[in-house]
């Protein structure tokens, strides 16, 4: 026998269509990539390639992960190269992920405006172990913060 | 020269995080005191485990989820309660993995909570992550948890 009495969004999830998980781990992987080139690069190309990482993560975040220019590539040519996927996943958790993202790139992109260089290397610093726990382990920190957040906000609802 | 260093940090830091969580995700531990109730030194309820949930006002894991399962009967081996939330990815493989559990085992039952709109049990029973699953026995008292999705082995061999 089994129950559930999750309302609302958790079940909501569940009868919406899956999405092939591997996806959002290339785009993990892209997305880390591009970090590591933030990182690496002078000041003020690192604050223009942030500058178009913020509005990736837009785009996934306002449109959902499976219609980014990242799941578009990954349709294109990787996932031909795989098996079939053993399980769908719910596209909300990795979505919500890429706000986090922007989160993190906002804060970046204000350090390398303002001149504050190490600010925006920081907050790129953070955003990269979010993106390669994500592209290794298919672990979503981000999903992971959202109880936490809740936990520590009072209830207004 | 700093950027580098911050990448190799990064680099590090999740290695190492990912790392341990692959290795101690879905782990059961024994947490036997119940957390957020007060502990039954006696023990006496577990010969008549539904019973003594029914009747005694005795403060259980199972009673401390309140209105979160009200619509649910306890299992009388082992109950699952498995905390999830909208974003979370291995959610639904453990709500399918506890399923078939519930499903094969007789006596034992599965009981999905969504995390957060029961903030007040996830608080008071230390819940930080979603999935954690908790294992109450037939008395509703807590006996092991494991943060993260379980394998069916994993739940199995955990069950009272």
């Amino acid at each position: 026998m089994s129950a559930t009495t999750a309302p609302a969004s958790a079940t909501d999830a569940q009868h919406r269509q899956g999405i092939d998980p591997r996806g959002p781990q290339f785009t993990a992987a892209i997305t880390a990539v591009v970090l590591i080139a933030v990182l690496l690069l002078p000041p003020f190309v690192a604050g223009v390639l942030t500058a178009v990482q913020a509005v990736l993560f837009a785009i996934g975040a306002a449109r959902g992960v499976q219609h980014t220019v990242h799941a578009a590539l990954f349709k294109r040519f990787v996932r031909p190269l795989l098996a079939a996927p053993s399980e769908l996943e719910d596209p909300a958790p990795p979505r919500f992920a890429q706000a986090v993202g922007l989160a993190f790139t906002a804060v970046a992109l204000i350090g390398y405006a303002t001149g504050l260089t190490l600010l925006g290397q920081i907050a790129i610093g953070f955003a990269l172990v979010a993106a390669l726990l994500n592209a290794i382990f298919r672990f979503c920190l981000g999903c992971e913060m959202y109880l936490l957040m809740k936990r520590v906000t009072p209830q207004t609802t | 020269m700093v950027g580098l260093w911050i990448v190799l940090a990064a680099v590090v830091v999740a290695v190492a995080f990912g790392g341990y969580r692959a290795l101690t995700d879905g782990r059961f531990r024994g947490t036997h005191e119940v957390k957020g109730a007060s502990s039954d030194p006696v023990d006496e309820g577990r010969e008549a485990s539904l019973e003594a949930i029914q009747e005694a006002p005795e403060e259980t894991t199972w009673t401390a989820l309140g209105e979160a399962v009200a619509k649910v009967q306890p299992g009388e081996r082992a109950t699952l309660v498995q905390f999830s939330s909208a974003f979370c990815a291995p959610c639904r493989a453990t709500k399918r993995i506890l399923g078939d559990v519930a499903g094969v085992v007789p006596g034992v039952v599965h009981v999905e909570i969504d995390a957060e709109h029961h903030l007040e049990v996830v608080r008071r029973l230390g819940v930080l992550r979603t999935p954690t699953t908790l294992i109450l026995d037939g008395t509703g008292h807590e006996i092991a948890r494991a943060a993260g999705a379980p394998r069916k082995q994993q739940v199995l061999s955990a069950l009272p």
